[in-house]
């Protein structure tokens, strides 16, 4: 792997790695298998891509495209929490639905941005190839939304948060409405999720309706995967190890990629396939250890 | 006062497994009452306790705290005048979260959460200092995980959370029945202390007779959904476990009575 390569996959870590965290704090903290992810990381580039072209700032875009998630996100929470639909069906209604508003945001399944203005135009004054800039811009990026997560987990509203994941009977005994928090932090999780979409579209140069196929699973790898790394004792550990874990699994996968094994090599369309695997090891991982140590 | 009046709740109304778990079941707590409550095996008392929190709603009956009919308030918001312990030691504390994070969720019960620090410097001395009172040594170890806990600490750790913020109301359901004898009849001691010490309005279901004996200023008998026995004062003080047996088996009979004129 040469230099651009490893910068490319860095870049891609930081990016997705908002997305994970987003994935973290809906599959970890609240306990809810969200799959909502798969369609608000397009729903936040296509608002993103059309605000873009309708002349708007590149950052109101960025904030436009983060509501919307938060909206997505709340709308799987209501169908769960008020209308008591099981939460992974509920979030694959919103998914689907979320297939069609994208198409009729983007009044089609693609929007190109070429020659628009976006957030790494400004970068561009530094002088420096943009290459080599932008995975720092990402970085910083990354590391203030992971900051700020980490805050809002030791806030009071937080702590009720991390409790309701853990146990809802004593939080609510305990005076915490457990409807209201589920439906902020699914939106939460979905405001991340988008906003990371909102920065993919806007690094690409492209939004496309179906750009959010296999989000869901790539989260839970690089949730996983950022766990076997850097391990999850405390809140701030185990926030930082899921960026971690998303570039690491970025770097894998842009050296599976690069693999030669004598004249198959794999395509970028079989990294579902490959990341589904990694995922049911990760998970089975712990069963496995038990049972052969038995 | 609390007042509860026709209170009745059914489980699966209009099934054939419909269950009438508490059939106009009225009650007044004066403050300052300590029950215990004792009846067989789905006399209604965890059902009792639950529909008074607010878990379980109401088919029929008002309940009023201090004059405020709240029969229609949800679980959450009645929680700002009751303290709860459960009978699973693993139901009142959060396993993930540290023992200062889960008396702070606790000190802030009925009060709105906001975005400052969940865990605040300065209640760690008041926490320290609740702690202390356990004599288990809890006190030095706030920052240690619920989770890794005995069932009895942390059951007594939920005793303390639960009367952190003074409850109106202290529910205390079998909270001794999944402990260990010497547990047990530690964590029911610190109960006695923390309810005499802060005067407090509690309702304690228990199975031991002996328990509902030595506990409290007031008892009642439950049975299919009814109180079919209520003393209170010298009265109560002048009961043996022999009087409540015969209580006991006086239901029984008159059931069998009942059956026998039915076949």
């Amino acid at each position: 792997m040469n230099l651009y390569a490893l910068l490319g996959a860095l870049e891609q870590g930081f990016l997705y790695g908002i997305m994970a965290l987003g994935v973290y704090l809906t599959f970890r903290i609240l306990d809810f298998p969200d799959l909502t992810v798969d369609g608000s990381l397009p729903l936040g580039a296509s608002v993103s891509a059309v605000t873009i072209t309708a002349g708007h700032s590149p950052y109101l875009a960025l904030a436009l495209a983060t509501a919307a998630g938060f909206a997505a996100g709340a709308v799987t929470a209501l169908l769960n929490t008020k209308l008591k639909i099981l939460h992974l069906l509920a979030s694959i209604l919103t998914m689907i639905s979320l297939y069609s508003i994208n198409i009729r945001i983007m009044g089609g399944p693609n929007v190109a941005l070429l020659g628009t203005p976006s957030v790494l135009t400004d970068l561009e004054g530094l002088g420096l190839p943009l290459f080599q800039v932008t995975p720092v811009f990402f970085l910083l990026v990354a590391a203030a939304v992971t900051a700020a997560l980490i805050w809002f987990l030791h806030t009071e509203y937080g702590q009720a948060m991390l409790a309701t994941g853990d146990n809802r009977q004593m939080i609510t005994a305990l005076g915490v409405n457990t409807d209201n928090v589920i439906i902020f932090g699914v939106g939460l999780s979905n405001a991340l999720v988008a906003f990371s979409g909102a920065l993919i579209a806007q690094n690409q140069g492209a939004a496309d309706v179906n750009m959010g196929v296999g989000t869901i699973v790539a989260g839970l790898a690089s949730v996983i995967l950022g766990e076997t790394i850097c391990g999850k004792a405390t809140i701030a550990r185990a926030c930082i190890a899921v960026i971690v874990g998303s570039v690491a699994y970025r770097t894998a996968i842009a050296l599976a990629l690069g693999l030669d094994l004598g004249g198959f090599s794999f395509t970028p369309s079989d990294l579902n396939l490959i990341t589904a695997f990694l995922v049911i090891i990760a998970l089975s991982l712990p069963m496995l250890k038990r049972r052969f140590a038995r | 006062m609390i007042r509860a009046a026709g209170l009745n709740k059914y489980f699966h109304r209009g099934s054939v497994n419909e269950v009438h778990s508490i059939r106009d079941l009225s009650i007044d707590i004066d403050q300052g009452d300590f029950i215990t409550i004792i009846g067989s095996n789905g006399a209604g008392k965890s059902t009792f306790l639950s529909c008074l929190a607010g878990t379980h709603a109401l088919d029929a009956g008002t309940i009023a705290v201090g004059g405020t009919d709240v029969t229609r308030w949800p679980e959450h918001r009645r929680a700002r005048f009751i303290g709860r312990v459960f009978q699973d030691p693993l139901m009142g504390t959060c396993a993930g979260g540290s023992i200062a994070q889960n008396m702070a969720l606790a000190l802030r019960r009925g009060q709105r959460r906001g975005l400052s620090r969940g865990v605040k410097p300065a209640d760690r001395e008041l926490f320290r200092e609740r702690l202390k009172v356990l004599g288990l040594g809890l006190e030095d170890r706030l920052q240690d995980r619920a989770g890794l806990l005995s069932g009895g600490q942390r059951q007594a750790l939920t005793m303390v959370m639960a009367t952190l913020v003074r409850p109106e109301l202290l529910l205390l359901d079998e909270h001794t029945a999944a402990l260990d004898p010497k547990t047990a009849a530690q964590i029911l001691a610190l109960t006695e202390n923390i309810v005499t010490a802060g005067g407090l309005t509690t309702l304690m279901v228990t199975h031991n007779m002996q328990q509902a004996l030595a506990l409290g200023n007031r008892l009642i008998m439950m049975h299919r959904g009814r109180i079919i026995f209520d003393v209170r004062g010298q009265e109560k003080a002048a009961l043996t476990v022999e009087d409540l047996l015969q209580k006991f088996h006086g239901q029984e009979d008159a059931e069998i009575s009942d059956r026998m004129l039915l076949g």
